[in-house]
């Protein structure tokens, strides 16, 4: 589903990722590991179409297609996710109009018909139980004053509606208690497919307790520097991070 | 150029301007030769830096011919607002008392109109009319004064709190092409009370006039004025507006201005903080386009201790409009414990469009909080990100962000219908689209 070959981006003339390969096939979840700085938000922000990045070079292929030459709307489109780290908040639109508007372009990109108010009401309501929200939610502006678990929730929530083929969950855990986590993993793990893929960037191990993946990877220095199954997981919460970077050359 | 009022005044003089208590047509001269020595500002005044009222001084514009209008509630029904209001209608500067409804008021609340007020509690006016709003120093105020029309009074009585909002609609049509009115509002809030006032001015129409408004606002102690005033003049028109508020210990003076109409526009709202605990929220917002030119004057009082001021103005400046914001806040060296926060903020949606805006701040008391902050600037380019990431392409995306721009001020509106009302029209202005 998603190929990356040799990817190299930079940001202000930075070079942020130094050349990462990742294959994720349709029904697998990956983990994207790594310390503070590491690329891995990079990382997840390029798959979604972040202008502010420059893909010097590398390419990037989904479902046939070259990634990097779509705009970040035809990527959603097409089936590609980001839940935010920092979700932006739109004071006046409301959550139900957002949502909507969202869900009607990518009916729209797929020559189906646009659905009106009152049949997104009912599709909604569903997708609201799995993410323990209150209707009142829809009629409030998009993340305008919501905490921080109402943000990630609403998030889901949008990813619940739009059921994208792959979704990056970008620090979705960071910030969370453990009732928000329990509810934001609970949603994601609901809307795994055997067709679609996620990939969850994390610092910590405490939300791959609830999302279980089948690969993880460590990225340090714009690099994968390990890949394994979910052990390795349990082992970088055991002795961090450290024991895997390369030593400081003097 | 003033003097080219002068035969007008004398006529006006002669017939009808100078009925009412023999103060009033005293006042008016005095207002009058204050207007003829001052001049139209120029460039060169401080305050007027920005904005240029050549075309309005290079002409002279007459009293509107007076005759009643032969437009019905179906036609003003679209700027009614909420027709459950109470309401006075004036068309071209002149009341309809058959477009107006202003009768279901608790007993004790005054509200008529300027000449009635005059007739019926001379004295009562004389203390208030003309003492806020001085003209001293200020020619559009002195035009005001010498020629005011028939203006509204509204007088709340301690401790009466009226919650549905009056509504004073302004509105100009055919008729008032080459005219000038001169609306005239004085209020008076005593102590606890409260009230809630939408002044509106609309234009039908292409015609050029001229809209010269005077508002005295009065808030007693512990009273609460909420003072909407929603212009939408025509687009060939002229609107030049002050407010003046003096407020007393622990009151409220919460003011929203909003101005999309008229080709040039000068928006004035002045307060004085004359007791401790008083608190003033002035809030504002203009959008413009084509050649418009909105001029937006704010000047916060600090003149007693433990007040607060909180300014919001949101500028969306289209085409080659110009934009001009001027927050003054005065900090007197009695004023400890003063709260101060102003913001303006101004998105460009085009090249040439452009804003001017001049925060200024003199404190002279040392311990105060303060700030202000100004942006001028573009789309934020990760709200973009975030819905194209949802799938909602560059245009739709960055309409909506231009509307959640304006959004972010129409929140502090407290009256649901008139929050509603202006979303709906500025969404779709953005959009296209109609907001649910």
């Amino acid at each position: 589903m998603l190929k990356i070959t040799d990817l190299h981006a930079s940001a202000s003339d930075k070079e942020i990722l130094k050349g990462i390969s990742l294959t994720v096939n349709a029904g697998e979840v990956h983990a994207i590991m790594g310390p503070n700085g590491s690329g891995k938000s990079t990382l997840a922000q390029i798959i979604a179409g972040h202008p502010g990045y420059e893909v010097t070079s590398g390419t990037i292929e989904y479902d046939g297609k070259d990634l990097l030459d779509m705009e970040a709307e035809e990527r959603a489109q097409a089936g590609v996710f980001l839940a935010f780290q920092y979700p932006v908040e739109i004071p006046g639109v409301t959550n139900a109009y957002f949502l909507r508007a969202a869900f009607n372009e990518l009916r729209k990109a797929r020559g189906e018909e646009e659905v009106d108010p009152m049949e997104f009401l009912d599709i909604m309501e569903e997708k609201l139980k799995l993410v323990e929200m209150d209707a009142t939610m829809m009629q409030r502006s998009v993340n305008a004053g919501f905490s921080g678990g109402e943000k990630k929730r609403n998030e889901i929530l949008q990813m619940a509606v739009l059921a994208p083929k792959l979704a990056v969950l970008d620090e979705t855990d960071s910030g969370l208690d453990i009732d928000a986590l329990r509810i934001v993993a609970g949603g994601v793990n609901a809307l795994k497919r055997p067709d679609n893929a996620t990939i969850v960037v994390t610092h910590y191990q405490r939300l791959l307790n609830y999302i279980v993946p089948d690969f993880v990877h460590v990225l340090a220095g714009g690099r994968i520097i390990r890949s394994g199954g979910k052990e390795l997981a349990h082992e970088l919460e055991a002795k961090g991070y450290d024991w895997l970077l390369e030593p400081v050359s003097v | 150029m003033t003097e080219s009022y002068r035969d007008q005044f004398a006529a006006n003089a002669a017939n009808g301007g100078g009925e009412g208590p023999t103060w009033l047509p005293a006042l008016r001269a005095q207002a009058f030769e204050r207007f003829t020595a001052l001049g139209f500002p120029t460039t060169r005044d401080e305050d007027w830096h920005f904005t240029s009222v050549t075309p309005i001084a290079e002409r002279t514009f007459k009293a509107v011919k007076s005759a009643p209008t032969t437009l019905t509630l179906t036609d003003i029904a679209p700027w009614l607002v909420n027709e459950s209001w109470q309401r006075l209608v004036f068309v071209n500067g002149r009341l309809e008392p058959l477009l107006s409804h202003f009768s279901e008021l608790p007993a004790a609340v005054q509200l008529s109109t300027l000449s009635d007020a005059l007739r019926e509690e001379p004295e009562w006016v004389k203390q208030h009319l003309g003492t806020l709003a001085g003209f001293d120093r200020a020619a559009f105020t002195a035009l005001n004064t010498a020629f005011m029309q028939d203006g509204v009074v509204v007088r709340i009585p301690e401790g009466e709190c009226v919650e549905v909002p009056l509504h004073i609609l302004h509105i100009s049509d055919a008729h008032a092409a080459g005219a000038a009115v001169h609306p005239r509002l004085l209020v008076v809030a005593e102590a606890q009370s409260q009230v809630v006032l939408v002044e509106s001015y609309v234009g039908l129409g292409q015609a050029s006039y001229l809209v010269n408004t005077v508002a005295e606002v009065s808030v007693g102690d512990g009273a609460r004025v909420d003072h909407y005033k929603i212009q939408r003049d025509g687009i060939e028109a002229f609107h030049v507006s002050t407010v003046q508020v003096t407020q007393g210990r622990d009151s409220i003076y919460h003011s929203f201005s909003y101005a999309a109409g008229a080709a040039l526009s000068r928006t004035n709202v002045y307060t004085k903080l004359l007791g401790t605990g008083g608190e003033a929220r002035l809030n504002g917002l203009y959008i413009l386009d084509g050649t418009q030119h909105a001029d937006h004057q704010t000047f916060v009082e600090h003149l007693a201790e433990s007040c607060a001021s909180r300014e919001l103005y949101i500028g969306i400046l289209d085409g080659s409009s110009h934009g001009v914001f001027n927050g003054k806040v005065y900090v007197d060296p009695i004023a400890q414990k003063t709260d101060g926060k102003q913001t303006n903020k101004a998105l460009l949606l085009s090249d040439k469009a452009r804003i001017d805006t001049k925060p200024q701040l003199e404190i002279f008391a040392d311990d105060v909080k303060c700030t202000h902050g100004a942006t001028i600037g573009k789309l934020d380019e990760q709200a973009l990100f975030y819905l194209k990431s949802r799938g909602i392409g560059g245009e739709n995306a960055r309409a909506l962000l231009t509307y959640a721009f304006a959004a972010q001020v129409l929140e502090t509106i407290e009256i649901d219908s008139l929050r509603l009302l202006l979303e709906r029209a500025i969404f779709a202005r953005f959009t296209n689209l109609a907001l649910e």
